[in-house]
């Protein structure tokens, strides 16, 4: 297939050969991560913005790497040190970098449909980094891809997903990334934090996370956040922890070979236990590596691959 | 099977006396095989340097380590390459710093392929030097690159294209030229 | 004097439908003449054969936006819009700046009207000070000076308590309290309908409960204090249920609702659209066929639309910081036309939804009616024209609309407020400097 899009604002809409191509280009991306020197030109003279209206050094940095590697000139512009905190429009902040011609942004915003916003008002080509509690489709690939490389396939395993699903974007890519590939996916949260329409996507929805677990090939632990809350979803993160938190004894109950995945920043003692986090079958920070190998195999397609494309 | 049109340059018993001149011409240029390493160009070169690499192992009893790369990141045509978006593998699974570097590929045109691959391969180590063996010469430079070792130079107009078999037996090789479906040649 | 010759007049409150001619003079409805047309008649001579001729039509629910955010608004404008889309009679909201929630405000209000509106304005004044929920406004000044009616419109009144004393106060006076039926706390943060659309889009939504509750709050308030008030763009279907109950009951509840209600549904929003926007949100499917409902069996009183203007900029941004609203008096009838479309509503229903029972909801003396001695509002409208509504149609200063580019049939062909033409588009018909 011939890549056709000029953005990547969600996973919603992407064929299940869409998946794989980025995924396969991903694969060619990790080989250059593995060399002495870890740069192709695929990119020079190419100018990658990070645009991140909402905190995240993890997510940018990986999206900074990606750039780097591709020899593209990567430039980050986030909110706290911006206009925006004078009043300035989304519009406007995105306009004003427009006018110094990059060839890609990268956009985390806490508005959910801000990247489509943006998609139709600039002429770069967008990277949505993380849109409210909308999509994050760079970690849905990622955390696919990383789930190819330990298990093979994806196709019949059960994957588990565990935390705030309300409000994670995460959730809502990875649905639509491993859904589509076939995985059977199992949400599991706090009653509050666990929407009855996601079962309309084919998922299973349950507040126990025994059930959740039992016979997962793969579990997916989200970061929960009482910051987050000004009325409480639930009562303490004590109470969370006992319910819904992940520790040997619960991991007990997944397949032998079960593997531990987590967006990460991961709240040790919280929804992970601390021996768990570094164990032989957590994958957190094989998603990281995952994570650079995607977002350039992202930024590739959007800006040397296909002229079609424009 | 042959494509109405299409030209024999070469049937198979030519490609195999071509192919056993070019290895000959490679061991005797290197005084043998022991310093020697075979990079293949993706996708055409990678066949043609298997090929070579068992007729040194038949000539010389040594296992050349070879490998092979894919040069689409390196390209300096990507925003224009609408057709060619895939990329393919690389894979290098040896040092090349001070090996002598004998870059495969079926077809010299342009140069440009060329001149990506030793990018290439200079981000991968620091080879002693980096020779070209190709099957085909078919002209059209546009870069100052030549072949230390050609099988066959074929004058070609722009508007062909050369075709080179050398997978599956070898009673299926062959060189075909052939006319090129929109006009640019490849 | 003004003759309306041959058109088809639908008069709920003297019970007529049928086609005849209307003459007007100084100001007022002269009288109904069956039969041949009069000849040689001394004055202007509309023609409105194949037409409608009904009393002027009123949008109880309009923001003019005027004194304080003219950018998006001014009585002149938004009157001019209010003619051309056949309104003659406007009751506008308080959320103006400052607050209409002092006599100056009010009298402001009516005295700009009067000198450059192209339609009746009736303020209505706010419920408590500043909107703030906490104290009452002096009622009693803010009618003498001209309120017609009561609203924190916009806002909803959080308190039950203050809710209650209002509606206790004012009962002995009949004055009219409307309400944004909402619970604040459980709306928050919210930007469109809670649903399976809000979900896909990953929208925060609005619970349909949020209006639920406070609707029922409003009614059970009513029923303890014996008292009347009005629910403004009711858009739940249990909003619908319930305020049918509370007829049944015997309840002094009305409500109303906007034509976007049963017009449009949350599937609106796709592609992040802010023109869908709006508080109440569109909501689902299932609501907007209880609205049709209750709109057919009479539970629901009025359509008013809820003419809400917003500049480019505040529309022109992410979907969770666009501004809530739409335009609508253009679009009104048109859209409330439809309902006709199968036999379902009668032309007598639609005038009584857009012109009799806001008149008569709002104490508006000499309106909604074209009896002998009433106010010569009238409106002329043709209820088969096509016509797209295009952005060089807009009359009001924004453009946020969801109708935009619609093809709609049925339109005022003139309106009349006060004896004068305010808007034709009739050749030969000139409207009056």
């Amino acid at each position: 297939m011939e890549w056709r899009r000029k953005h990547v604002l969600g996973l919603v809409d992407f064929l299940p050969e869409e998946i794989e191509f980025v995924v396969d280009t991903a694969r060619s991306m990790e080989e250059v991560l593995t060399r002495d020197i870890k740069k192709v030109p695929a990119l020079r003279g190419k100018t990658v913005v990070n645009l991140f209206f909402e905190a995240s050094t993890r997510t940018r940095t990986s999206f900074e790497m990606a750039g780097k590697r591709l020899s593209a000139d990567v430039v980050n512009f986030s909110s706290s040190t911006s206009s925006v905190t004078k009043g300035e429009t989304l519009l406007d902040t995105a306009r004003n970098i427009e006018a110094m011609k990059p060839n890609i942004l990268v956009i985390r915003h806490a508005a959910s449909g801000a990247p489509h916003f943006l998609a139709r008002h600039v002429s770069c080509s967008i990277v949505n980094a993380g849109d409210g509690a909308n999509e994050h489709p760079s970690q849905g690939l990622l955390d696919l891809y990383t789930i190819l490389k330990a298990k093979g396939k994806v196709a019949g395993l059960k994957v588990a997903i565990v935390g705030d699903i309300l409000h994670s974007r995460v959730v809502r890519s990875d649905l639509h990334s491993l859904g589509r590939m076939g995985a059977k996916l199992w949400l599991c949260g706090p009653a509050p934090l666990l929407p009855q329409e996601m079962a309309r996507t084919g998922a299973f929805l349950t507040s126990d996370i025994r059930e959740a677990v039992r016979g997962a090939d793969v579990i997916i632990m989200l970061r929960i956040q009482l910051e987050r809350q000004k009325t409480a979803y639930f009562p303490s993160l004590r109470e969370y922890s006992r319910r819904y938190g992940l520790n040997r004894e619960v991991f007990a109950l997944a397949k032998d070979d079960a593997v531990i995945m987590h967006p990460g920043p991961i709240n040790r003692g919280v929804e992970l236990s601390d021996e768990l986090a570094d164990c032989g079958q957590s994958l957190i920070l094989e998603q990281v590596a995952s994570g650079v190998a995607v977002r350039m195999a992202l930024l590739y397609l959007l800006a040397g691959g296909s002229h079609a494309a424009h | 099977m042959k494509k109405p049109g299409a030209k024999t340059i070469l049937d198979w018993k030519g490609v195999e006396r071509v192919l056993s001149r070019l290895t000959h011409e490679i061991l005797e240029k290197n005084r043998g095989a022991l310093e020697i390493v075979l990079v293949g160009i993706a996708s055409g070169g990678i066949p043609l340097s298997r090929v070579i690499r068992k007729k040194i192992l038949a000539i010389e009893g040594i296992e050349v380590p070879a490998g092979f790369v894919d040069i689409t990141l390196y390209r300096d045509d990507l925003a224009r390459a609408g057709y060619q978006t895939r990329l393919k593998r690389t894979e290098i699974p040896f040092s090349i710093d001070e090996k002598k570097v004998i870059l495969v590929d079926d077809v010299l045109y342009t140069g440009r392929t060329i001149r990506a691959a030793m990018d290439a391969l200079m981000d991968f180590g620091r080879p002693q030097n980096i020779q070209l063996a190709v099957l085909i010469d078919r002209g059209h430079r546009e870069l100052p690159i030549r072949a230390d070792f050609v099988g066959r130079n074929v004058p070609t107009s722009r508007s062909e294209n050369v075709e080179v078999r050398v997978e599956g037996s070898p009673e299926e090789w062959a060189v075909l030229l052939v006319e090129a479906p929109t006009g640019k040649g490849e | 004097m003004l003759l309306i010759r041959g058109g088809r007049v639908v008069d709920p409150s003297a019970r007529r439908d049928e086609v005849g001619h209307l003459v007007l003079s100084e100001g007022k409805v002269k009288e109904f003449l069956a039969g041949e047309a009069p000849k040689n008649f001394p004055g202007r001579v509309i023609p409105a054969e194949g037409r409608w001729v009904t009393p002027g039509l009123i949008d109880m629910h309009v923001h003019l936006r005027e004194p304080g955010y003219e950018w998006k608004e001014d009585i002149l404008s938004g009157t001019r819009a209010a003619a051309a889309g056949g309104f003659t009679s406007v009751a506008c909201m308080a959320n103006t700046k400052p607050v209409n929630d002092h006599p100056e405000v009010t009298r402001f209000i009516l005295d700009k009207a009067r000198r450059e509106g192209f339609a009746n304005v009736f303020p209505v004044a706010a419920v408590t000070r500043g909107l703030e929920g906490k104290e009452m406004t002096d009622f009693t000044e803010l009618a003498e000076a001209g309120a017609v009616a009561f609203s924190d419109d916009g806002k909803p009144v959080a308190s039950a308590l203050l809710m209650r004393r209002a509606l206790e106060y004012v009962r002995p006076f009949g004055y009219l309290i409307m309400t944004h039926s909402e619970d604040p706390e459980l709306a928050e943060g919210g930007a469109a309908n809670e649903g399976w659309t809000a979900r896909k889009l990953g929208i925060p939504g609005i619970p349909a409960a949020a209006e639920e509750i406070a609707i029922a709050r409003e009614i059970l308030l009513a029923r303890q204090t014996d008292g009347r008030v009005h629910i403004q763009h009711v858009s739940t279907k249990m909003g619908v249920d319930l305020l049918r109950m509370a007829k049944r009951a015997g309840l002094g509840v009305t409500g109303e609702t906007a034509p976007q209600y049963f017009t449009l549904t949350d599937a609106a929003l796709e592609g992040y659209d802010t023109n869908a926007k709006m508080n109440p949100p569109l909501r689902g499917e299932e609501d907007r066929m209880a609205i049709l409902e209750g709109i057919l069996d009479g539970t629901i009183d009025a359509v008013a639309c809820d003419h809400a203007p917003h500049e480019d900029y505040v529309k022109r941004c992410e979907f969770t910081t666009a501004a809530n609203g739409i335009i609508g008096l253009q679009t009104s009838l048109p859209l409330t036309l439809a309902l006709t479309a199968g036999g379902k509503v009668s032309p007598v229903r639609i005038v009584d939804l857009l012109s009799a029972a806001p008149a008569r909801l709002l104490s508006l003396t000499g309106k909604g009616t074209l009896v002998a001695g009433s106010d010569a509002d009238v409106t002329v409208i043709d209820p088969a024209t096509e016509w797209e509504f295009r952005p060089e149609e807009v009359l009001s200063k924004s453009r946020n609309s969801p109708f935009l580019g619609w093809k709609l049939r049925g339109r005022a062909v003139v309106t009349i407020c006060g004896g004068k033409i305010r808007h034709s588009c009739v050749p030969g018909v000139e409207a009056d400097a």
